[in-house]
């Protein structure tokens, strides 16, 4: 039955995109995000018994990622410290990945989040997810779910408010987009 | 709480009064977007297909 296997393929093949922009989104590094994304398509390949074709394969893929992630910083004790926010010492090398200092702000913002309340405002707010499949990807109730989101949108206030407020000016990226902006 | 703006709206003229939850969620959008934008890497194109054709090999021929 090699359809079954091709049909996988190609929901993976399509799931790819955002899984990365996922990935990048909780690390802020290229290389070591297109690294965890490797290992997703590993482990999911491995998995693929598991997965019954027809459901969301976007969250099955997201749901291994952030497993694989954790698992991987647990392994590397010390890089846990990067939720204290020590990856920005590390992005300001990469400052070329994004295209304005506007939005170099908002990555060094996002970097200082707990890595809990980061990946909450990331699937809710960006991935397209919702509340309720953003807490079965994070394995946690849908109120946790709610409250870390709340939460980090509170603390990346904060962390741009403190940066200047008059930062916010009009740019040709965020007009089109913000009609669609948060709706919770 | 629902925050939309209209399209007619001019973003940035006076900050103070600009919501900044929403600049939040188009920055988020902006910089998720750039990423998922990008092409898929040649390099899991290239794994995808050594990982199907390592299947094929490994299932007998009888189940095909």
């Amino acid at each position: 039955m090699p359809s079954e296997n091709q049909e996988f393929k190609r929901e993976m093949l399509a799931a790819l995109p955002s899984l990365r922009a996922f990935a990048m989104s909780l690390i802020g590094r290229h290389d070591r995000a297109d690294d965890l994304v490797q290992d997703t398509i590993m482990k999911a390949w491995a998995k693929q018994d598991h997965f019954e074709m027809g459901t969301n394969m976007k969250a099955w893929l997201f749901t291994i990622l952030r497993n694989e992630l954790y698992s991987q910083m647990r392994k590397r004790g010390r890089e846990v410290q990067d939720s204290d926010g020590h990856l920005t010492e590390t992005l300001a090398h990469h400052p070329e990945q994004y295209g304005s200092l506007d939005l170099q702000d908002f990555r060094r913002a996002l970097d200082q989040l707990p890595p809990d309340q980061r990946e909450a405002i990331i699937l809710v707010g960006a991935s397209g997810f919702s509340y309720e499949e953003a807490a079965t990807i994070c394995g946690c109730a849908l109120g946790t779910i709610k409250s870390r989101v709340n939460r980090a949108r509170q603390r990346l206030q904060e962390i741009l408010q403190v940066k200047g407020e008059n930062d916010y000016g009009p740019d040709e990226t965020s007009a089109p987009i913000t009609s669609r902006a948060f709706v919770s | 709480m629902r925050y939309t703006s209209g399209v007619g709206r001019t973003i940035g003229q006076s900050p103070s009064g600009d919501d900044p939850n929403v600049q939040i969620a188009v920055k988020l959008k902006a910089l998720y977007q750039s990423v998922q934008e990008e092409a898929i890497p040649a390099r899991f194109l290239d794994l995808l297909e050594k990982l199907e054709a390592a299947e094929r090999q490994s299932i007998p021929h009888g189940k095909e």
